[in-house]
């Protein structure tokens, strides 16, 4: 019988890894991916861009323009996150089995807030587009959208896992609505929505250069800018400085994780 | 002695479950008197003490306390009736990033309009009181310390000042001791004790130990499956009554009680 469990086992392992291999060359055969030539373009790829894209002695006369753009991306990331937070508290208030005011206007707020989670921030910039045209604020209501409803979510799990038991506490009491969201729910719940936002502001200045592309706007434009016009050694440069942005913004959103944890 | 709290024809059936968590259960409790209620896991201990400061909202039947009807109370006066009743429960319920002070004080926020309650202002008088409280449960030491470093019977001792600053005629706890060694466990069953001896609050406590019940209470209600099976004192109880409350294999329970009655 223990025998038996363990052939079990490896059998629908092995039929599993079938199953795997039967899926993989399926896909090569309808997609025509020529699997050795996808091998050997590899080296011509490193290549490529070793011999061509790197910053050069004459682009950094360009670091100034690159570093205004980048400001301005993360300016726009941080306000659509921060903005985003606020309305998310007050939805994720709301929608929380703890704190919600009743069942039904729960479910509406979750049902908003799951509305906009499920569009991603690429398609909100899209849609946005045909109302604001190409401008930062195209970005910045597509940001602001998808860390709401990432938000709404984020903070009612946080709520009803930090504050549920003393909430109960305090409505035993006899405390007012509004004393228990002040007294137990924030408390309870603020360092951790803390830890949230940063995490959606590292996310959204990650997502905003690619916003930028759609949108005509901040860092990611000026990239496009240049790699259109063969300008590599620019484009580069741009790369790397937002790399750097990024892990600056880690470094800085770890070290207050810390600290308030 | 009139009846603090009267309980009449209690049904609770939470909605989308079968059975009853609660059927018909009735049983009145006397000022300053200290009851426990004990019953298997399941039986519907706290549902019925959530049921008294509704918490849980009863299907059917009556609850009067202090002559108020509290069943039909609308949330105003609810919320005033909820003043007088503390509760404590088995995971201390505490705000964990708060002070033992803040904690404290958060059972003056019922009585407080909405602005002071959010803005959390309180009195002189109110800070005093919540010190006093807090070094006859012998926390005064803690005061500043964050609920979330101290122990569990320190914790609970801060669930029970909190209680107590709601100047509450009753007290409802839901399984005190349950999380607690037996060192810290009789520190706290002792400060109920005497909170309902010296202070006469009345106190409603959910047990599993029976051999703490039938030591510390004036009266024992047992319920098994929502029903109340025995309503009596502890002297009366008997391996009959036992069994009907804990079912038939409650065979090491028995062999306590004999010890418990000899001493
Ligand atoms: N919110 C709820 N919804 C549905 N059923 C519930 C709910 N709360 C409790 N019940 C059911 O009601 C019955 C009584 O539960 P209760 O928690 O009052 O028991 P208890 O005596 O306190 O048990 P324990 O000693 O384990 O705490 C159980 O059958 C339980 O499953
Ligand atoms: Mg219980």
């Amino acid at each position: 019988m223990q025998a038996d469990f363990f052939a079990k086992k490896r059998r629908n392992s092995l039929a599993f890894l079938l199953a795997l291999a039967g899926v993989t060359l399926i896909a090569i055969v309808v997609t025509e991916y020529d699997v050795a030539k996808g091998f050997t373009s590899v080296p011509d790829a490193v290549a490529w861009a070793l011999g061509n894209f790197y910053p050069t002695q004459e682009s950094l006369v360009k670091l100034p323009g690159i570093i205004d753009k980048l400001v301005e991306t993360l300016l726009v990331s941080i306000a659509a996150t921060t903005v985003g937070a606020a309305a998310a508290l007050l939805f994720a208030i709301l929608g929380s089995n703890t704190t919600r005011v009743n069942a039904f206007f729960g479910s509406i707020s979750r049902g908003i807030a799951t509305v906009f989670r499920n569009i991603d921030v690429a398609a909100w910039a899209m849609i946005l587009l045909f109302s604001f045209g190409q401008s930062s604020l195209t970005g910045y209501f597509a940001l602001f959208f998808g860390s709401f409803g990432f938000l709404t979510r984020s903070f009612v799990e946080t709520i009803d896992e930090a504050s549920s038991g003393s909430v109960e506490a305090l409505r035993a009491t006899g405390a007012g609505y509004f004393s228990i969201i002040f007294h137990s729910v924030i408390p309870s719940s603020m360092p951790q929505m803390i830890s949230w936002v940063l995490f959606m502001i590292e996310t959204n200045i990650r997502s905003a250069t690619l916003i930028g592309l759609l949108t005509g706007s901040g860092i990611g434009f000026t990239f496009n800018l240049y790699y259109k016009s063969l300008n590599y050694d620019v484009a580069a440069l741009v790369v790397l400085v937002i790399v750097a942005a990024i892990l600056c913004i880690e470094a800085v959103s770890n070290y207050v994780r810390r600290v308030i944890l | 002695m009139t009846a603090l709290l009267e309980v009449q024809s209690l049904s609770k059936q939470f909605l989308g479950s079968e059975g009853k968590a609660l059927t018909d259960v009735n049983f009145s409790v006397s000022e300053g008197e200290f009851v426990s209620i004990i019953g298997p896991s399941g039986a519907g201990k706290s549902t019925l003490l959530r049921c008294i400061n509704r918490m849980i909202d009863a299907s059917s039947g009556e609850i009067t306390f202090d002559d108020r009807n509290v069943t039909k109370l609308k949330k105003k006066e609810l919320k005033m009736v909820r003043t007088k009743i503390g509760m404590i429960f088995q995971h201390y319920n505490l705000v964990d990033r708060l002070s033992v002070i803040e904690n404290t004080l958060h059972g003056n926020l019922g009585k407080k309009s909405a602005i002071a309650g959010v803005l959390g202002l309180y009195s002189q008088e109110e800070k005093e009181q919540a010190l006093r409280i807090l070094s006859v449960l012998g926390l005064e030491s803690l005061i500043y310390k964050r609920a979330d470093q101290l122990s569990g019977g320190q914790k609970q001792r801060v669930g029970i000042a909190r209680a107590l600053i709601q100047n509450p005629r009753m007290l409802l706890c839901d399984e005190p001791i349950a999380s607690l060694d037996p060192n810290s466990a009789k520190v706290i069953m002792d400060h109920l004790r005497d909170i309902s001896t010296s202070m006469g609050i009345t106190v409603l406590v959910n047990l599993h130990q029976v051999d703490v019940a039938l030591k510390y209470s004036d009266k024992i209600i047992g319920i098994n499956s929502g029903q109340v099976v025995f309503n009596g004192s502890p002297a009366a109880i008997t391996k009959e009554d036992i069994q009907r409350i804990y079912g038939s294999e409650a065979e090491d329970l028995i062999f306590d009680l004999g010890g418990i009655h000899a001493s």
